[in-house]
């Protein structure tokens, strides 16, 4: 049988890890918001065009992605995008030189803000379409199991995307053939502008698991040791050969849905009450507060992570776009490929 | 699959051996049906490869719903044979994600018009994911299903995709029904590193034809002359490649001499093959159950008088399915499909002859 938690209570004080996981939590965490900054900085500057979609208020997804699963793992998400992928791994420098469109960057160019990708970081991208990446997902779950490894893929949607008939197909499947996949549903809120009251009688994400009897957790998304936590206690049931697991992540994001958007369709209140749990703060806060590590190591983190952005952004600028010609390149693998040109 | 683990991959194929001597083969050749063929295709690649699989619905324990798939769970059980449920766009899915990591799925689509639900995934995934990720990861993926009409089975279930198909840069197409090269060609597509899609027919499954033992493949992309011609240069595809082969032998009786060519492969057309064959007959007529709008037929038109158009003694003619939605009634289907009638009609058209 399925269960449905409910978020676990703050435990704020107690320090249950060891100094590096909080510092490994806080330096992603902290990359991904300079990061996320510094794209909106390059953004209204117009060095970065097209769909622009930032992190910032969920990055304590990103930071339990750091420590919750194993380089071996698989990832695969949606369009907002930026910092699941640093949170794979993934250099700051050619992650700022695909938004700038520029050849150096992760993907030379070819897919901007909503499309990076990573062989080496097992990151299988940033999907444009919503909940396309839910079957995706699950087939690269699905290869795991077929090829008898222990790995499994997560595969992260939003709260839009938890109403694509793409997730029921995948449920479904995943449990019948028992797959190796994680899915997270990170519930910020809204679906671009409209707000999941509006479009869901069921507002609860985490039961959409439970029609098909996935084991599916409710996480406080503004908690990075609760979003790790409940990484591990997936991870353990998803090794075991059990099958899928289901969490729905509560977070929120600061910025609108892409960076064209005001967000005028929530109040501020609201969007202070999610400031006042900023994961960030939170937990550069507590490890101060609870002598996990020194304010000049925290400083020290802070600077390093400055000048590292600072220097994506350089180098991102300095990067030559890539030539017209190589939009040839890479649509087919067989490489006398006859294009029609004329 | 990851792009960089290809060259040591057993699966690689820099080259796909041709087929240089079919006659020589069918020496050792036995008659068996297109849908044997297929079946054979598909088992043959399954047993050479570990990473190849099967999914569709009614694929394993009905043994397929047209029964290609026949007799394929009992050899590779239920891990490479898999029944799905009815989702069109999560299996596909599945199938996608299955082919980025590493294994090469053959998704069954009952028919093609069922394969409409996951048009997501073929077009904005399988076609996508090599260009969206720099060419990091492949998608080695094979869509298959019977596509067209198929008698009296009305709207939603008698139209065709391969207009549609071949459109998207990133995909390969095939539509071909004779036994030995749809054999050969679907091998070559299981094999191929890019996703492709593969176009039967329900009714001509039971067609027989001489097929080779022995493993070999078809080159994707290489259109086949079935019968030689001076005159007039008849192009179809698929299971109107049947009509087009009864409208030469009755041209052949009023002293026309068609020349048949069977594109085999849409995408990438061998427009090479058809301007050869223009060159000698000044000529051509395309026979296409594609809907007329922007389909099969109005792109080998726009080749030809791109690259052949000072050997043309008359303007291509087309033979399409109507430019509407199939009716019921028998003779809806009799006005809607191509036949000989109307191929030579159209070939006479072209020879400024009267009909």
């Amino acid at each position: 049988m399925s269960e449905v938690a409910s978020p676990p209570k703050s435990k704020k004080s107690i320090v249950k890890y060891d100094k590096t996981t909080y510092l490994t939590w806080f330096e992603t965490m902290y990359r991904v918001r300079r990061f996320e900054e510094k794209t909106l900085f390059a953004y209204s500057q117009q060095k970065i065009r097209g769909f622009c979609h930032v992190y910032i208020g969920q990055e304590a997804i990103a930071g339990a992605l750091a420590t919750g699963i194993r380089p071996e793992d698989k990832v695969v998400t949606a369009y907002r995008q930026h910092g699941v992928a640093l949170a794979r791994g993934m250099d700051s420098n050619s992650c700022m030189a695909e938004l700038y469109g520029k050849s150096t960057g992760c993907v030379k160019g070819k897919g901007g803000s909503m499309h990076f990708f990573s062989a080496a970081h097992n990151y299988f991208g940033g999907n444009g379409i919503v909940g396309a990446q839910i079957p995706i997902g699950t087939g690269i779950g699905f290869a795991e199991k077929y090829k008898g490894t222990d790995n499994f893929c997560v595969t992260m949607f939003g709260d839009g995307a938890a109403r694509q008939g793409a997730l029921h197909e995948a449920f479904n499947m995943a449990m019948t053939w028992k797959l190796p996949v994680l899915y997270i549903c990170e519930n910020n809120k809204y679906a671009m502008g409209t707000a999941v009251t509006r479009t869901s009688n069921v507002v609860d994400m985490v039961k959409l698991g439970l029609s098909y009897d996935m084991p599916s957790e409710q996480v406080d998304g503004m908690s990075v040791e609760a979003v790790h936590e409940a990484f591990l206690r997936a991870a353990k049931h998803i090794r075991a050969g059990h099958g899928p697991y289901y969490l729905e992540i509560q977070t929120y994001r600061y910025r609108g849905h892409s960076v064209s958007d005001p967000a005028k369709y929530r109040s501020k209140e609201e969007l202070e009450e999610y400031k006042e749990q900023d994961p960030v703060f939170v937990t550069q806060n507590k490890i101060i507060s609870e002598n996990i590590a020194s304010q000049e190591e925290i400083d020290a983190i802070i600077a390093r992570i400055d000048a590292e952005v600072d220097e994506a952004m350089d180098f991102a600028e300095q990067s030559p776009y890539p030539l017209g010609s190589e939009l040839y390149d890479d649509n087919y693998v067989q490489q006398d490929y006859p294009y029609i040109t004329d | 699959m990851r792009r960089e683990n290809v060259k040591n991959s057993p699966t690689n194929y820099g080259f796909i051996p041709y087929l240089c001597s079919l006659k020589k083969l069918q020496s050792m050749s036995r008659v068996i049906t297109l849908r044997e063929a297929l079946g054979e295709a598909m088992s043959e690649e399954m047993r050479r490869d570990e990473t190849v699989f099967l999914m569709g619905e009614e694929v394993a324990e009905y043994n397929g719903a047209y029964k290609v798939s026949k007799g394929m769970l009992d050899e590779f059980g239920p891990k490479r044979v898999i029944d799905t449920p009815i989702a069109e766009l999560g299996f596909a899915g599945i199938g996608v994600g299955a082919a980025m990591n590493g294994l090469r799925p053959i998704v069954e689509f009952m028919t093609w018009n069922f394969a409409v639900l996951a048009f997501d995934q073929i077009v904005n995934n399988a076609a996508k994911t090599l260009t969206q990720s720099g060419g990091q990861f492949m998608c080695p993926i094979v869509f298959r299903g019977p596509s067209g009409a198929a008698g009296q089975l009305a709207q939603q279930h008698s139209q065709t995709f391969e207009s549609w198909m071949a459109n998207v840069p990133g995909l390969k197409v095939i539509s071909c029904i004779d036994p030995a090269d749809a054999k050969g060609l679907l091998k070559a597509a299981i094999r191929d590193n890019d996703p492709v899609c593969v176009m039967e027919s329900e009714i001509m499954y039971g067609l027989k034809g001489e097929v080779p033992d022995g493993d070999y493949v078809v080159p994707i992309g290489k259109a086949a002359i079935r019968r030689e011609g001076t005159d007039v240069t008849i192009v179809a595809y698929n299971k109107m490649m049947e009509v087009a082969k009864e409208a030469a032998i009755e041209l052949e009786k009023q002293g026309i001499s068609a020349e048949v060519i069977d594109l085999r492969t849409i995408r990438p057309l061998d427009h090479k093959t058809l301007v050869a064959s223009l060159k000698k007959t000044n000529r051509m007529v395309v026979v296409d159950e594609s809907w007329p709008f922007a389909g099969v037929s109005a792109e080998i038109a726009y080749e030809m008088q791109r690259y052949a158009f000072d050997y043309l003694d008359a303007p291509v003619v087309r033979v399409n399915a109507a430019d509407t939605s199939l009716g019921y009634a028998p003779t809806f289907v009799e006005e809607y499909m191509p036949n000989p009638a109307k191929v030579i009609r159209a070939v006479k058209e072209v020879m400024y002859q009267k009909a």
